[in-house]
């Protein structure tokens, strides 16, 4: 199962111009600002905005050439589309909300209620069936709409911004269902996001939009790693870790280990920004809690700063001004001591 | 979604002075004449005229036409206004304006423009009642004709309004699973325009209940075929202003009845 | 002929029957004409509507009025200054579509079956002269519609949706070309008179009573020009 479209579509502000092909079993995170287009990208695809050229196709099967004269409308491509909003139906019940799509594609109404009862409780609302969406927390009303996507078994999986409306500490139970019915849905899975966070966090590769284009495209580590403009790097340039945390030592998955003030126990991300890595030329005595030794295998200038790749336990990557890199008469394939404060140390649970 | 409604507990504001004036002089200037109808009121006959095999023939008849003006109001006027919410296409604002027309129109106008249409000589209408076989004027059909000719606008303007000031994307989220765009009108779109729909049903039938002009010169005036409770008191004010007065009031108190009814029912006033 | 030194002057306000519409006028210029410096101003409605106005306060110095009973209710009130005068009369006639396409001679033709007859309602005088005159000539007819007043009756016999009406002779006269009358013989026609009366609130009785006068004497053959006859 593999999408693969180019869209171009004009949208208010600016031109839509993106190519992307998505596997399945690939969960590809869309990450942008605010108005570059995300949301007008799962539009065009969910057929919901008309494309100007290009093509849309779906394990092989055409959804729209405008070219050819193809355009299936949304209700008969095999999509499902997951709103920030929730926008679950406010006249019906949790349980005919679910059942919606069940019941647009003729099944009975009996049937689709149980079907639908299942459902919900797949996502672990079994005994809310009959409330109504205004009585749903945000977290309850996102999980009814994912069931009620899911419940149509789609085979493109779009997601709009799933978390943006909930609150932090609802956000984090949430990531982590989502996260399991992702992995156990077999199509193409697509997620828009503005929070790099959780676009690193779920995503086997990201796709950076801006102003309707697509900037770079790659796993999160080599975006990270390798951001490919200033405002890549300031928007997902940071080290990513994760590991299990234990009495505020992480030890982390890819080797290594960090102390952070105040992590829960338990399996976390650990985020650090390159800006408040510190890097000196003798092992440093003090504060940082964190010190270990490094190789650099890259220097990458970028105007005003540099930025520097490491090799170690863990690899990390730092970003120094030109000054400090002369103070330190850094090159490529120097060793250096790495240092890093338990408190620039962000933990997340995963 | 669980916001704690703020409404409830923030107290009223105080109002401005003037407003109060003002608004005092608006609701005196709708009382004062009902309270003149009122006082007029012949109390000890008007039993006796309510009773009255008239008074019952145009109060069912009044009831039979504006309810039935309504439905069809509902049947066409709900997807002209989509059309118009909805639709983009050549001639969009000119037809609109055409179809409120009868809102600004004297419906002694609207009355013989219906007669040229569907009267015996009118463009349809010979046609009508030598094909099908199907008289208008001075029928009752051709006074709920009338009534819905006059009264409809109220319900597409209050239906459109309903349409374009809701979220289309719940529309879009019913499509991406799969629903018909026959199935998103009927399951989304319509319940959730539901209170447009309501209150355009009963400013509709409202109007519908009170038409006089169009009624009289289209249908014409008989008993208990197209003599409606409007006709019937402009009639007994020639001969019996004492009548007239009680069949007003009659008219009045269940106008009344069904708006307060529906207000607390269905609009969800506090 | 000369017009009088101290003859009356002023303004006059004259509350007159719909059907009186075109004679009035027509003999209010002429009076404005014999009376320098006099001006003439009609309110034409429905004699019920007139008569309910007057009951309520409407300031005038002349009611002529199309029936009696309305004139009846003025009386009781103690509304006028004197007894009324029955200055002219106004026979019913058929009127039915130019070229009289359904060929009605009489009123025992309106009671053919599939013939639309319209009628006023028996609330407003031509529907009670309607009645009676039908009554007298022993027909029975069921009226498609009961209209609200002559000009009604008038209008859905001139639109064609319906064949025949009765109403006065005058209002066939005024209606012209477009609509054409059928007489109704004297011993079955009913007859409407019209009283004048001067009000009690008048403000200039000698205009008033001059202008009566002029209605009753050189007035009248302006209103036999209009259809109306002499009592």
């Amino acid at each position: 199962m593999t999408l693969e479209a180019r869209v171009l579509a004009d949208v208010s502000a600016f031109e839509l111009d993106v190519e992307l092909a998505v596997g399945a079993g690939e969960l590809v995170a869309v990450l942008g600002p605010n108005g570059a287009g995300k949301t007008s990208l799962l539009r065009a695809l969910a057929g919901l905005l008309p494309l100007r050229s290009g093509r849309v196709t779906l394990d092989g099967v055409v959804l729209e050439d405008p070219a050819a004269g193809i355009r299936l409308p949304s209700e008969r491509r095999p999509i499902g589309l997951v709103f920030q909003d929730y926008l679950l139906f406010p006249h019906l019940s949790v349980r005919e909300n679910v059942a919606f799509g069940l019941r647009a594609r003729g099944m009975a109404r009996v049937v689709a209620m149980g079907e639908a009862g299942r459902w919900l409780e797949r996502v672990g609302m079994p005994a809310e069936g009959d409330r109504k969406p205004a009585s749903l927390s945000g977290g309850q009303a996102q999980r009814v709409a994912l069931a009620r996507v899911l419940a149509t078994n789609p085979a493109l999986l779009l997601l709009d911004e799933p978390m943006a409306a909930l609150d932090a500490s609802t956000r984090v139970a949430f990531r982590r269902d989502l996260r399991q019915h992702l992995e156990s849905f077999r199509g193409v899975r697509l997620l828009v996001t503005h929070d790099p966070l959780e676009a690193m966090a779920m995503a086997d590769r990201l796709i950076i939009l801006e102003h309707g284009r697509m900037l770079q495209s790659g796993t999160p580590a080599d975006v990270t790693q390798h951001p490919r403009s200033r405002y890549v790097a300031d928007l997902v340039g940071v080290n990513l870790f994760r590991g299990r945390a234990s009495h505020d030592v992480i030890t982390l998955a890819d080797g290594g280990s960090l102390t952070a003030a105040g992590a829960a126990d338990g399996d976390v991300f650990a985020v650090v920004h390159p800006r408040t890595v510190a890097l000196y030329r003798t092992r440093p005595d003090g504060t940082p809690r964190n010190v270990w030794e490094g190789r650099a295998i890259d220097l990458d200038s970028e105007g005003d700063r540099v930025r520097v790749r490491l090799a170690g336990s863990p690899s990390i990557v730092a970003e120094v001004t030109p000054a400090a890199v002369r103070d330190l008469g850094l090159d490529r394939g120097d060793r250096v001591w790495i240092g890093v404060k338990a408190t620039e140390i962000n933990v997340y649970p995963a | 979604m669980a916001l704690p409604t703020r409404s409830r507990r923030t107290p009223r504001p105080s109002a401005p002075l003037p407003i109060v004036i003002l608004a005092s002089a608006g609701a005196a200037f709708f009382i004062i004449p009902l309270l003149g109808l009122l006082l007029r009121t012949p109390w000890t006959s008007a039993w006796q005229q309510l009773g009255s095999p008239e008074v019952l023939t145009a109060l069912r008849l009044s009831l039979l036409a504006s309810l039935s003006a309504t439905a069809i109001a509902l049947i066409l006027g709900v997807p002209l206004a989509w059309s118009f919410a909805r639709l983009t296409f050549p001639g969009r604002s000119v037809l609109r304006a055409l179809t409120v027309l009868p809102m600004v129109l004297p419906p002694v106008v609207g009355g013989v423009a219906l007669l040229l249409a569907f009267g015996r000589r009118g463009l349809l209408g010979g046609w009508l009642a030598t094909t099908l076989g199907v008289h208008l004027p001075f029928t009752t059909a051709g006074a709920i004709m009338a009534e819905t000719f006059v009264a409809m606008p109220f319900l597409v303007i209050t239906v459109e309004a309903g349409l374009r000031s809701m979220d289309t994307r719940f529309e879009d989220a019913a499509r991406t699973l799969g629903a018909s765009r026959w199935t998103v009108l009927w399951r989304v779109t319509l319940p959730l325009v539901r209170p447009s729909l309501i209150a355009g049903a009963v400013l509709c039938w409202a109007r519908a209940l009170g038409e006089f002009g169009a009624t009289i010169t289209f249908a014409g005036n008989f008993p208990g075929r197209t003599q409606t409770m409007p006709l019937a008191v402009y009639l007994a004010l020639e001969s019996n202003p004492e009548a007239a007065i009680v069949l007003s009031l009659v008219l009045l108190a269940v106008s009344l009845a069904v708006l307060i009814g529906l207000r607390d029912r269905w609009l969800g006033a506090s | 002929m000369s017009a009088s030194q101290s003859g009356p002057s002023g303004t006059l306000t004259v509350f007159a029957a719909s059907s009186l519409n075109a004679a009035f006028t027509t003999i209010g210029a002429d009076f404005e004409k014999r009376h320098p410096g006099t001006m003439v101003r009609f309110s034409f409605a429905g004699s019920s509507s007139l008569a309910a106005q007057i009951q309520q306060g409407a300031l005038g110095d002349v009611f002529a009025s199309a029936d009696q009973p309305n004139m009846q209710k003025l009386i009781q009130a103690g509304l006028t200054a004197e007894s009324p005068i029955v200055f002219a009369r106004n026979d019913l006639e058929i009127v039915v579509g130019k070229g009289n396409p359904k060929h009605i001679t009489s009123l025992a033709d309106l009671a053919r079956s599939g013939l639309v007859v319209v009628l006023c309602a028996p609330a407003v005088p031509c529907g009670h002269y309607a009645a009676q005159t039908l009554q007298k000539a022993g027909v029975r007819v069921t009226p498609a519609s009961q209209e609200a007043d002559v000009k009604s009756v008038l209008s859905k016999v001139a639109l064609g949706e319906a064949d025949a009406g009765i109403v006065y002779i005058t209002d066939v006269k005024a209606a012209g070309d477009a609509l054409e009358g059928v007489a109704i013989p004297a011993v079955l026609n009913v007859v409407a008179e019209y009283p004048i009366v001067i009000l009690k609130d008048s403000q200039n009785r000698a205009l008033a009573r001059a202008f009566v006068s002029y209605v009753l004497s050189e007035g009248r053959q302006t209103l036999a020009r209009y259809g109306f006859t002499n009592p």
